[in-house]
């Protein structure tokens, strides 16, 4: 039976498709998955998010929460099908001033195929011990990604429309190897957060360095937190602007022949911990796809490791 | 042998002596300003109620529920935090933390939202 268009194949790469997963993958599957849920329910927590889906603030993880997050981002291209990217992102505040991140990526293009296309791990230091007007953060990411991603992370160099031409089969034979550097620039005054990040990447396989940025300000609909529990509380909603684009490379720096963003950005922090973001991004030249539409959906626990051992010493007692 | 037990005895309390300073050492860096600040929602209920669903939102995981500390997280009801500390003193610790000993900071709260916080705290009764 041939497998039908759209039908997700993660496993191509290795050759298996969906058809020859182990019988009891599943299981095995849920098994593993199923302590993170229960200490999921367990373990809620409210993360405080910015809503914005490429540019990083100055916040860190708080140390020990694990935050479970998922982005997504569809447009369609001129020249090409609509795709839709993903990323799946685990980030987990290891101290108070350093957060590691791991993203697994992923795209889907209708009538082409569902593939991974790589991963990411990304590190972010606070380097000062106090809060300042404008408070600097250093990141480091390595990247070992195909040239079908379309997750949209950020815009760097001359990335543009045409980059999205060509089946998945043919652009994932590309492999980008890459060191990503940021400044993230952030400050926080009267509610309003405002964040820059300046980018600067290389394909670790050769190529010039590539530069881009990313600016976004937001700030929560209402200040005061409610004196009762609510569900759709203004001071649970969060709104602003975000915009990104590729200030082209070491030979050609400029805005010549690059692509740039531009659009509001909106979340809601639900009672249950979760938090749901939202935002349609607009192409500002011929060189940027139309449109793009991201939304997110991310959850965070508690202490992890401390609810782990909770769990573990409740089965014991047992 | 013997000793080796007075070097313990001279080295341990310097140790706790030491252990106690530290913890308390940020009530020291807190600027003249920001120390003398008050706070705007002082004797609001209300401001005690939000403080208290923020307080289970973003503290409870470290502090406890009851806010006497959890696995060597300090307590939000020693003498340090109820009679040391002014409103303004507290306000500096949530806004910028205390990275090196774990404690985050809490400027991505509103400023509001963290005088409700700080209401909440000294609403608590005191205990050592």
């Amino acid at each position: 039976m041939e497998s039908l268009p759209c039908q997700p194949n993660f496993f191509e790469d290795s050759g298996a498709t969906l058809k020859s997963w182990h019988p009891r993958l599943g299981q095995t599957l849920l098994r593993l998955l199923l302590p993170v849920v229960i200490i999921a329910i367990g373990a809620p927590c409210f993360a405080q998010e910015k809503p914005y889906f490429v540019t990083y603030t100055h916040e860190m993880e708080e140390p020990g929460n694990l935050e479970i997050a998922m982005s997504n981002v569809t447009g369609k291209p001129q020249s090409a099908d609509r795709f839709w990217g993903t990323a799946m992102e685990l980030e987990y505040g290891a101290t108070a001033w350093w957060t590691t991140e791991l993203y697994l990526d992923g795209v889907s293009i209708p009538h082409d195929s569902t593939i991974f296309t790589g991963y990411r791990w990304e590190n972010r230091f606070y380097l000062l011990s106090r809060q300042h007007w404008i408070n600097p953060v250093i990141y480091v990411e390595f990247e070992d990604i195909n040239g079908a991603d379309k997750s949209l992370r950020e815009v760097v160099g001359h990335d543009g429309d045409g980059d999205f031409a060509g089946s998945n089969a043919e652009t994932r034979q590309e492999k980008k190897r890459e060191l990503e550097l940021k400044i993230i620039l952030g400050s926080n005054f009267k509610g309003w957060n405002v964040s820059e990040n300046f980018i600067a990447e290389k394909n670790l396989g050769g190529g010039a360095w590539e530069f881009g940025y990313a600016i976004a300000a937001s700030r929560p609909l209402k200040l005061l937190a409610g004196s009762r529990k609510c569900m759709f509380c203004l001071d649970k909603f969060a709104a602003g602007v975000e915009m990104y684009g590729g200030l082209g490379d070491r030979h050609t720096f400029g805005l010549h022949n690059t692509s740039h963003y531009f659009g509001p950005v909106v979340n809601w922090k639900s009672p249950g911990g979760m938090t749901l973001s939202f935002g349609p991004q607009f192409g500002l030249n011929d060189f940027s796809v139309p449109r793009l539409y991201r939304f997110g959906v991310s959850y965070e626990i508690n202490q992890i490791f401390r609810s782990m051992s909770f769990f573990r010493s409740q089965r014991e007692g047992q | 042998m013997k000793s080796r037990w007075l070097v313990w005895i001279w080295l341990l309390p310097s140790l706790l002596f030491l252990l106690g300073a530290a913890a308390g050492e940020w009530l020291t860096k807190v600027p003249a300003h920001e120390h003398q600040k008050t706070n705007p929602l002082k004797d609001q209920h209300e401001a005690v109620q939000a403080g208290q669903l923020l307080f289970a939102e973003h503290c409870v995981s470290c502090h406890g529920q009851d806010a006497e500390g959890k696995k060597g997280r300090p307590s939000l009801r020693s003498s340090r935090v109820q009679t040391e500390a002014t409103e303004g003193d507290l306000h500096w610790l949530l806004v910028n933390g205390s990275p090196r000993r774990g404690m985050p900071s809490w400027s991505r709260l509103p400023d509001p939202q963290l005088w409700q916080l700080i209401s909440y705290l000294k609403s608590l009764t005191p205990k050592n």
